[in-house]
């Protein structure tokens, strides 16, 4: 990440939680609609005191749980609102039905989700499963790998989800304990400034919005050609979304004086070997790995996914292409696959990647702490991929009974 | 950098120590980081908090395994192999407890803080919670930071008479900690 000092901010020691609330606010949504989960609960608290001390001047619709929560931001988004609304795990997965509706609808919603364990094994724990059982719906998603892009993060979504020629709704992710309880030091900027870097949004054209009395549809029915009409507009807003992440990141840098480099983040890849994909809070811990490696004379670098939902395959390969190997971590499962998700992901594309050879490595699931020492085994295993030796193809990090491989 | 582990119990302000020590040194221009790591929120349940305190940003996202520095607001766990795992050559550990000897050993151990926190923040802000006090003596063991900047951060916690309570709390925690050296 670029940082340059910004006069026009104000510096503060605050969660990952309240740095979504506080991104939200600074937002001005018209409408908020949410439920409380751990981990996510600080974020409507804060949001309800904003709201209380007239801080944020929204409708704030304290639902019956989060199904509704997800019916009443999409309702309001067609409406014409700015809408903002958070969950985590069963939350998310009980609001399910209307995820998928507000993207067919094609509604700008923008939401965080606190990332937990989902249901099935009762873990009130950290692990991206609850953003894997959702990535299908047509949403656009994004991930933070600290307390600062969380709030950087709630703001470029909207300017993502409300522009004209995307119109897809966005859900911001972050690692649920290892974020949303993160206090650290936080560049929280100026009002003036959030306004004038969504001022853009004003002056394009009008959405189609449903107004009262008008005999107008959003979120239309379709079959057959209406249907394929429907999706194909949808899959083609979402390839335009990558190229438009990446320009917000730049216009974000000129106000606020910080960039991360769009749908990926380079850490030390342009004379590295050997590379590890990742997400969220872990690369800060594999950064920190890579420096100690590198004093050891060890080429490695970082690939850190920002954007997973679109696959940002492109920049993924001109990256990763002619590596010697790559190892991917993922803090999830495929289930039907013995990789994880995003290992599963690049291995289709392992043709255009001149040869570099894939691993996956699985840890970081219900807690299970993605330690330095095991950053560096994976830097250690991939590097031996590189060198030519056999290394299984998935390693579940933290469970030494799988250590045979799956 | 120096990692902090916290150890005490839902309801004793162990997550809000270890936020004010990180708010208190971003306040002196470095960096601070803390995170707890607990299941559902509840009081009484045990609750560990990790601090890193640097003068370069923080980016480590991981609990922390070796620990410089123990802080124990819950007595009863002043002795437990989980409280003194990984304690690095040259440790510091400071206790809140009402002992006036206090029975706490380990190799590395070098250097203590013993405070009665729960009885300065019972005459103070007239509850039993030890964490504003525990949060001063921490600036006094570690010598890491002045009791200043620990006391300008409760304002980003409390506000009217429980502030100026808690400021008190902190500033008797650096005055009033015991120190022992091993």
């Amino acid at each position: 990440m670029n940082t340059k000092a910004k006069e026009r901010s104000q510096i503060k020691v605050i969660t990952g939680n309240a740095a979504a609330a506080i991104g939200a606010k600074l937002a001005r949504p018209d409408v908020v609609a949410a439920y409380p989960i751990t981990p996510q609960t600080e974020v409507i608290e804060q949001i309800s005191s904003f709201h209380a001390s007239g801080e944020m001047d929204c409708e704030l619709i304290t639902v019956e749980g989060e199904n509704s929560a997800m019916n009443a931001v999409m309702a309001a988004s067609l409406a014409g609102g700015r809408v903002f609304t958070a969950s985590s795990s069963w939350g998310l997965v009980f609001m399910y039905d209307a995820i998928l509706a507000t993207a067919g609808a094609r509604a700008p919603v923008v939401m965080v989700n606190v990332n937990r364990e989902t249901p099935g094994i009762i873990a009130v724990s950290s692990g991206q499963q609850d953003m894997i059982s959702t990535r299908d719906s047509g949403w656009i998603f994004l991930i933070a790998e600290n307390c600062q892009e969380v709030l950087d993060l709630v703001l470029q979504a909207y300017r993502l989800a409300e522009d004209y020629d995307i119109q897809v709704p966005v859900m911001v992710h972050y690692d649920g304990f290892y974020l949303s309880y993160l206090s650290e030091v936080v560049d929280v900027p100026f009002q003036e400034d959030v306004d004038q870097f969504l001022s853009v949004l004003k002056d394009q054209p009008q959405r189609t919005t449903l107004k009262p009395g008008k005999k107008l549809g959003c979120g239309s029915h379709g079959i057959l050609g209406g249907y394929l009409e429907l999706r194909h507009k949808h899959v083609t807003a979402m390839e335009r979304s990558k190229a438009k992440f990446d320009q917000i990141d730049k216009e974000y840098e000129e106000i606020f004086g910080r960039s991360y480099g769009g749908q990926i983040e380079k850490y030390k890849m342009d004379d590295a070997d050997v590379v590890l994909v990742g997400s969220g809070s872990m690369c800060g811990t594999i950064k920190s790995v890579i420096d100690e490696k590198r004093e050891q004379g060890i080429k490695i670098g970082l690939l850190k996914m920002r954007m997973y939902r679109p696959f940002p395959s492109e920049k993924m390969i001109a990256a990763l292409k002619g590596k010697k190997a790559i190892g991917v971590v993922d803090r999830s499962l495929n289930f039907g696959f013995k990789g994880g998700p995003i290992y599963t992901e690049l291995k289709s594309f392992e043709s255009k990647l001149e040869g570099a050879k894939l691993v996956s490595f699985i840890d970081g699931i219900a807690n299970t702490d993605i330690t330095k020492e095991n950053v560096g085994k994976m830097i250690d295993m991939t590097g031996d991929l590189a060198n030519g030796k056999d290394v299984q193809e998935v390693t579940w990090v933290s469970y030494p009974e799988a250590q045979g491989g799956i | 950098m120096s990692e902090v582990r916290f150890h005490g119990r839902g309801g004793q302000g162990v997550v809000t120590t270890s936020k004010i020590l990180a708010n208190a040194f971003a306040r002196t221009g470095q960096f601070g980081a803390s995170f707890p790591m607990f299941g559902f929120e509840r009081r009484g349940a045990p609750v560990t908090a990790f601090g890193r305190f640097s003068d370069k940003p923080v980016r480590e996202k991981t609990q922390i395994y070796y620990p410089d520095v123990l802080v124990v607001l819950d007595p009863s766990q002043q002795n437990s192999d989980a409280v003194f795992q990984g304690l690095l050559p040259d440790g510091m550990m400071l206790l809140n407890s009402s002992e006036k000897e206090v029975d706490v050993s380990h190799e590395n151990l070098k250097k203590l803080g013993v405070v009665d926190a729960n009885k300065i923040a019972l005459e103070e802000i007239g509850l039993p919670i030890p964490n504003t006090v525990i949060a001063g003596a921490f600036a006094k063991l570690t010598g890491l930071l002045d009791i200043e900047p620990v006391a300008n951060a409760l304002e980003d916690y409390f506000e009217g008479s429980k502030l100026e309570g808690n400021i008190v709390c902190a500033k008797r925690g650096f005055e009033e900690v015991a120190l022992y050296e091993f």
